[in-house]
């Protein structure tokens, strides 16, 4: 098994109106990847270079070992790969398509394949033109399911789908993750769902990966204390301020380097600390992205 | 023993409500089904990865819960063995003990936020106490 399912490397794509910036990457074997972005942030770009379909100009790009683009052949039969610009044919049944994709990859799983039908609670005999948008998600999430594939990647799996779609779809890609040699990457602007199943989160904002690390971590470092300063008091220097609201005397101050000794920092410093707020993945991802983009260093 | 496994079905419910973090609900309902001896002294429990899977939640965050749940006693890992409930005998009174002080936490620092004294946190618990005993009675 080998230690990382994919790896970029200073990857770089320039388009006229848009630059993907250097992106380094790293994603475990067996763990979720949440990549969380605005629209237009690089994200769907990223996954598209990572499947070999876009050729950066600059960077090293290794997927299951395989060097991309160079060896996507080969790769590619061991990635199940999701997008939304993806589309199944519409004529055809749901069953056309299961039996093409078996008469393609070896590894086809039919009895796995029924399971999914019925967990998804899809009809084999239906035309893909006459179902819904959520039932097309999950006839496509099937068919790449069903592959048994290494590698999943997922651009936008959740957007659109209705609270129950939405549950059967991260429970699929969790029970992936049942076997921990499987792996799985997804983009999404829903950072509920990132929050929820991710092992792993990367931040990208216009092109630029702006953080990158394991869930537990960033929802630890991350929190918002709310303070009260004694009159003609300044604020005392914090670590990892990210930014700061809130009045002068009610301070609200965003950190993103946490730990216990801040609290006592502050009351040393005759000022009272309130509150200490955790903050939701949703709440991070706005004061990362905004305090990046105030910096002016984009 | 190891890879006996308790029938998965809504075994730990997480609320979305709840603002702690998903490891913290996820240590205090193993806590609490230790204590109530729903989970045995010794007793295999579900692995870190199917646990994520039936919870939909990430790996990361269960093997936290059961680090931390391991570190306090409660469970014992076994590398490729899974995860057991710890054999200590006086674990379920240790744990409501451990519950007891997280509520008195709790309450006393919401009672200060308030602005009550800490004689004022102290009478308002002892009437709660009263109180229960009234109803029960």
């Amino acid at each position: 098994m080998i230690d990382f399912a994919v790896e970029f490397s200073g990857v770089t794509k320039r388009y006229k109106h848009f630059t993907l910036d250097c992106i380094d990457l790293k994603l475990p074997t067996g763990c979720i990847l949440g990549l969380v972005g605005a629209n237009g942030a690089g994200k769907s770009t990223t996954l598209r270079i990572l499947m070999g379909l876009v050729h950066q100009d600059a960077g090293t790009v290794e997927v299951l070992g395989h060097t991309m683009p160079d060896q996507q052949a080969l790769a590619k039969l061991e990635i199940g790969f999701l997008s939304e610009d993806m589309r199944l044919y519409g004529a055809p049944t749901l069953e056309w398509h299961m039996n093409f994709m078996r008469s393609i990859y070896p590894h086809w799983d039919g009895a796995y394949a029924n399971s999914l039908l019925g967990r998804f609670d899809l009809k084999a005999k239906q035309r893909i033109k006459g179902m819904s948008h959520g039932q097309r998600v999950k006839a496509a999430l099937l068919l790449a399911l069903a592959r048994r594939p290494q590698l999943l990647v997922l651009d936008e799996p959740t957007t659109g789908l209705d609270p129950i779609a939405r549950r059967e779809v991260l429970g699929e890609l969790m029970a992936v993750l049942a076997d921990e040699e499987r792996t799985v990457l997804f983009s999404s602007h829903n950072t509920l769902d990132v929050e929820q199943i991710s092992d792993q989160i990367t931040f990208i904002d216009r092109g630029r990966i702006v953080e990158s690390a394991d869930k537990e971590a960033f929802l630890d470092r991350w929190r918002r204390l709310r303070l009260v300063l004694p009159p003609n008091t300044r604020l005392p220097g914090l670590p990892g301020v990210v930014a700061i609201g809130g009045s002068s005397r009610l301070p609200v101050v965003t950190t993103n380097r946490f730990e216990p000794a801040v609290v006592s920092a502050c009351t040393e410093r005759g000022v009272a600390v309130q509150s200490v707020d955790v903050m939701t993945l949703e709440e991070i991802f706005i004061a990362s992205v905004e305090s990046r983009r105030e910096g002016g260093a984009l | 023993m190891y890879t006996q496994y308790k029938q998965m079905n809504s075994l730990i419910v997480l609320s979305q409500s709840d603002s702690r973090p998903m490891y913290l609900q996820i240590m205090e309902q193993v806590r609490q089904k230790v204590a109530v001896g729903e989970w045995k002294p010794g007793e295999g429990i579900p692995s870190i990865r199917a646990l994520a899977v039936e919870l939909q939640v990430s790996v990361i965050t269960v093997k936290r819960a059961y680090l931390e749940l391991e570190r306090e006693g409660i469970i014992v890992t076994q590398h490729g063995k899974g995860s057991t409930v710890a054999r200590d005998p006086d674990l379920g009174p240790r744990l409501y003990e451990q519950e007891f002080q997280e509520h008195l936490r709790q309450a006393a620092r919401i009672g200060m936020l308030l602005g009550f004294s800490e004689d004022e946190i102290a009478e308002r618990l002892r009437a709660t106490a009263m109180q229960l005993e009234t109803e029960a009675s």
